[in-house]
């Protein structure tokens, strides 16, 4: 647990009693809690509808996967104190990118192209975290601003949803693996972020992450390179971006030039994960589970014969009404 | 993170810096102007011809719906806030507006329109003021939650049919004396009120307190949950009114009605010069960026570029002069 001495530190620097319930209430209670809630929508939807099985989990993982990359997109770069509004138009134009260059393609030429994608994708974030850097405007209004210019590069590639997947990459995220409720889509998603989470959380990167998010001075002062931070959070959230696109386009086959709604989904599950907007502290867990728990509500209204559309309003309503109810625990506790 | 103090390159060339650092920055709306007499400039330069009273007076008609919902942004982002909801409200009260008439007359229809918009402008502010939650996590939510029930409202309604009250195309598309747009009679005295409200009143002057510093504010007695109900109630209100003005104009009312406008919202108050961090700005930049946008919007479908292309340019725009705005008035 060494990496997440930052966020553990800032508490405990307060030393105070509501510092203390702060920190039990901390991340890992929220994760439990979450599990649990995840828990109770499956055991709803096995309830009201009994032949809820393997072919639903897998549905309900392809459906979430996309939602699940971009919100581990958008984690990596709040936890650095920042965040990308630019994740949604991002994972169109890798999206379209993948799908122009795959159609046609051999087996063989499609990994090249998988793995260009991803690097552009690299490249996308790298930029707009550069921007951010020189630039000095603030980050919600460059990454706004470059979301207009990532959704017109992806106009730019195709003007109408076309293009083709690779035949192995369709298969890489249906069907299941061995036991049929493992989900492709799922195995996917942990080795994908677990390749890449793992290793950086552990890493000198991983810590400055935490600390330019936590307090920008003081990692400033305690000799992080506060500019080559930030460019690599929002390189990685590229990244993420990347393969959240390139879901896209193995799940529907083609490459669609217009951003789907994955920006304000990732903000609601990075919050929903109990990942503080205000950076330095939260984990990667946190915002997948609340991914499935968003997608979770809509199939088991869905199962309860409430119309689709307010399953919407429940979702809004579950994403404002569990973050009010943390920070009212909060309040609470800490004013004791 | 100030800039380190250049070397001079010649005494003459920093002066002249240092003189239009400081009158940018005593005069924000200058450079803005100018900006925008440049935009209107090269309009005529690529369209001879095209600088007509009536091309004003559309350029106007499309700005005003925008400027109202830029005073929304101008007024969160004074307290550090940001509210996303603006646009979905808007295309809200436009639709009950629309759908309200047939039944209740046009009057009460807009009376309905505007008492939900308050509504959720309410709950919003109850949410940031009271339970703390991030304004732009609370409003992403309320969204979410408001465009839920639109659609299901949609099926509802959709028996009884729309039709767009004579007033509000009158208020929206219409124009008086040959060329002056019905709209700025209502954006006119609004935007005074709200500019009244900014500069003279002591509700505007806690907004900037409390965006630049809340802590000192509440420890001054301000209660800062009060100055956030009423602010988000306020904007509710403004999203409301703009929503009508634009289904007035657009003629038409969907759910996703004013969708467009929510991130030109957010820019317009941005290039205006107003700080997203709070505590720095004011409406009148914001007014001047939403007339910039529009004419920058009429710029690139003029120049016949492709839509993709229009896109990037206008992002680009934006990122350009935030940058320039933030480099020139950084404390030095």
């Amino acid at each position: 647990m060494t990496s997440s001495a930052p966020a553990r530190d800032r508490f405990s620097r307060a030393g105070t009693a509501g510092a203390d319930v702060l920190r039990g209430f901390g991340r890992d209670t929220w994760t439990i809690a979450l599990f649990g809630l995840l828990v109770g929508l499956l055991l709803v939807a096995k309830l009201s509808a009994p032949d809820y099985g393997a072919t639903e989990l897998t549905s309900l993982a392809i459906g979430a996967l996309p939602i699940a990359f971009a919100a581990v997109a958008q984690t990596i770069v709040v936890i650095s104190g920042g965040i990308d509004l630019s994740i949604g138009a991002m994972m169109a134009l890798t999206s379209v990118v993948a799908a122009s260059q795959m159609k046609d393609a051999s087996p063989e030429a499609a990994v090249v192209v998988v793995i260009g994608v991803l690097v552009l994708g690299l490249v996308l974030g790298a930029i707009n975290g550069l921007l951010i850097v020189v630039s000095r405007v603030p980050d919600i209004v460059v990454t706004l601003a470059m979301s207009y210019v990532w959704a017109g590069a992806a106009l730019l590639v195709l003007d109408t949803p076309g293009g083709g997947a690779a035949d192995w990459l369709q298969a890489m995220i249906s069907g299941s693996v061995g036991v049929d409720f493992l989900p492709r889509a799922l195995v996917v998603l942990v080795v994908c972020v677990g390749l890449v989470w793992l290793p950086l959380r552990r890493s000198r990167l991983g810590l400055s992450l935490y600390a330019i998010g936590s307090n920008r001075l003081a990692a400033f002062r305690g000799g992080v390179d506060v500019g080559r931070t930030k460019i690599a959070a929002y390189a990685l959230t590229g990244l993420f971006s990347a393969a959240g696109g390139l879901t896209l386009t193995a799940s529907t086959g083609i490459g669609t030039p217009i951003p789907g709604p994955y920006t304000l989904l990732a903000v609601a599950a990075v919050v929903l994960g109990g990942v503080s907007l205000a950076g330095g502290r939260g984990g990667i867990v946190g915002p997948i589970v609340a991914v499935f728990v968003l997608v979770l509500v809509r199939t088991d209204l869905t199962f309860l014969g409430v119309d689709a559309n307010l399953s919407t309003v429940v979702q809004g309503a579950i994403m404002v009404g569990v973050v009010m109810i943390g920070a009212f625990v909060t309040l609470r506790r800490r004013r004791i | 993170m100030s800039s380190a103090p250049r070397v001079a390159e010649g005494g003459r060339g920093r002066n002249l810096a240092a003189t239009i650092r400081r009158t940018v920055r005593d005069r924000p709306l200058l450079p803005l102007l100018i900006l925008l007499a440049v935009l209107v400039g090269s309009l005529q330069f690529a369209q001879p011809g095209m600088l007509t009273p009536s091309w004003a007076s559309t350029t106007i008609r499309f700005a005003v719906p925008l400027a109202i919902l830029a005073a929304c942004q101008t007024m969160t982002m004074l307290t550090g806030g940001i509210d996303l909801s603006v646009a979905t409200v808007a295309s809200m009260s436009a639709y009950i507006v629309f759908t309200q008439t047939p039944g209740q007359g046009p009057w009460v229809a807009i009376g309905i329109a505007l008492l939900a918009a308050l509504l959720v402008g309410l709950v919003n502010g109850i949410g940031v003021g009271v339970f703390r939650v991030h304004p732009l996590v609370m409003t992403i939510g309320m969204s979410l939650v408001v465009l839920g029930l639109i659609t299901v409202y949609q099926r509802i309604m959709v028996a009884s049919g729309s039709r767009i009250p004579a007033e509000v195309a009158w208020l929206g598309s219409g124009t008086s004396f040959g060329f002056v747009p019905n709209s700025l009679f209502l954006f006119i005295p609004l935007a005074a009120v709200l500019l009244f409200i900014l500069h003279r009143t002591g509700f505007g002057r806690l907004l900037y307190a409390v965006g630049d510093n809340e802590a000192a504010s509440r420890l001054a007695g301000v209660r800062v949950w009060q100055v956030l109900v009423a602010l988000y109630v306020l904007v509710g209100l403004l999203a409301g009114i703009a929503g009508i003005v634009y289904g007035g104009l657009t003629n038409t009312a969907t759910a996703a009605l004013a969708d467009g406008l929510l991130l030109p919202s957010v820019a317009a108050a941005v290039i205006g010069g107003t700080s997203i961090f709070g505590g720095r700005g004011g409406y009148e930049g914001s007014i001047v960026g939403a007339l910039i946008l529009t004419v920058l919007t009429t710029l690139l479908t003029v120049l016949d570029m492709p839509e993709p292309v229009r896109v990037i340019l206008f992002g680009a725009i934006i990122l350009v002069v935030a940058s320039a705005y933030t480099r020139i008035t950084a404390e030095t």
